[in-house]
């Protein structure tokens, strides 16, 4: 990777650009299908891009057409939105770690676009992660966020089923495409991924999914560094 | 756009903005222990094992499409493929899947 920066000189934002073209593919099936759902919810085209444009939050997103079309009130979809994102705390600290130091409202901007995918893509990068690479990242998939969600308002049945029902995977081979290089190089990462795998199935038995995950990354991430501080041999 | 959705849209805007952002602006690593900055760089890669896992299981209805498309990414990855690549390898083993069976 450093190798490449250097012998490319490409600039940090379109090497985000770059590395956030997974995350669009991605995002195409579950946004298409999101712009269908609204659609079928009773929202009007410009409610859905607004939800896409201001909101960006898929799991969010999904669950609020699920509350409105059972005929939840507004306070109640906020607060659920609100606990199931409340994980990107934990996320945004792990991000502010490891960013380089940069004016707060460019912090401020680019924050909006961290999703559990750009975090993962952006945090799994080696050394100091750059603002433009993480506003590349973002951008992009953005992008196809918005664009999919109103593309699927109107012809959201535009992929056969075979293939959208395909595409689902595409998010979770990005995970573990991103989880290997790093495997490969520490065991620490294999300990800390299946660790967390594992506390997030018992957890996900008896907590909604939002706190799972945090619950589960929490638990994994504190265990295994007292393990490794325990063994003497912390990196 | 009535007024209801209009609620609905902005203050899920609102609370799904501020734990994106607090964190990332307002904390001041220089303060954070260094305990505690261990563990936020545990957090990236635990954070991944949880989202892979148990959601993958429940991509199409017939878990084992899951899971081949799981071991599809692990194999394509461990021999160090570009993400793309891995990717489109996976969606490539499901479709594979959806004609066989």
């Amino acid at each position: 990777m450093a190798t490449t920066a250097i012998s490319h000189q490409k600039s940090s934002f379109s090497q985000g650009l770059l590395a956030g073209i997974s995350i669009a593919i991605g995002y195409l099936p579950a946004a298409l299908t999101f712009g269908l759902l609204a659609k079928s919810t009773g929202l009007t085209f410009a409610e859905t891009l607004a939800m896409s444009l201001f909101v960006f939050a898929g799991a969010a997103q999904y669950m609020a057409l699920n509350l409105i079309a059972i005929g939840t009130g507004a306070f109640e979809i906020i607060f659920t939105t609100f606990i199931v994102n409340i994980r990107h705390l934990l996320m945004s600290a792990s991000v502010r770690e490891r960013v380089e130091d940069d004016h707060p409202i460019i912090k401020a901007v680019y924050s909006f676009g961290i999703t559990d995918e750009v975090f993962a893509v952006t945090t799994t990068q080696e050394g100091k992660i750059k603002s433009g690479f993480v506003a590349g990242v973002a951008l992009i998939a953005y992008c196809s966020w918005v664009i999919n969600s109103g593309i699927g308002y109107y012809v959201g049945s535009i992929l056969p089923t075979s293939l959208q029902e395909s595409m689902a995977i595409a998010l979770y081979a990005m995970f573990i495409a991103l989880l290997m290089p790093s495997l490969k190089k520490h065991r620490k990462v294999a300990a800390l991924a299946i660790s967390a795998a594992v506390f997030n199935s018992l957890l996900s038995l008896f907590l909604p999914s939002g706190w799972s995950i945090i619950g589960a990354t929490i638990l994994a991430s504190a265990g295994i560094e007292i393990l490794t501080k325990k063994g003497g041999h912390s990196k | 756009m009535n007024m209801t959705m209009f609620l609905i849209i902005a203050g899920m805007a609102i609370v799904t903005y501020i734990p994106r952002m607090l964190p990332l602006v307002f904390m001041d690593v220089e303060k954070i222990p260094n305990w505690f900055q261990a563990i936020l760089r545990n957090v990236p890669y635990a954070a991944l094992g949880a989202l892979i896992f148990p959601g993958v299981l429940t991509v199409h209805e017939n878990t084992w499409f899951g899971i081949s498309g799981a071991i599809t990414a692990i194999i394509v990855g461990y021999l160090g493929a570009n993400l793309i690549i891995v990717v489109m390898s996976s969606i490539a083993m499901l479709m594979l899947l959806s004609w066989l069976f």
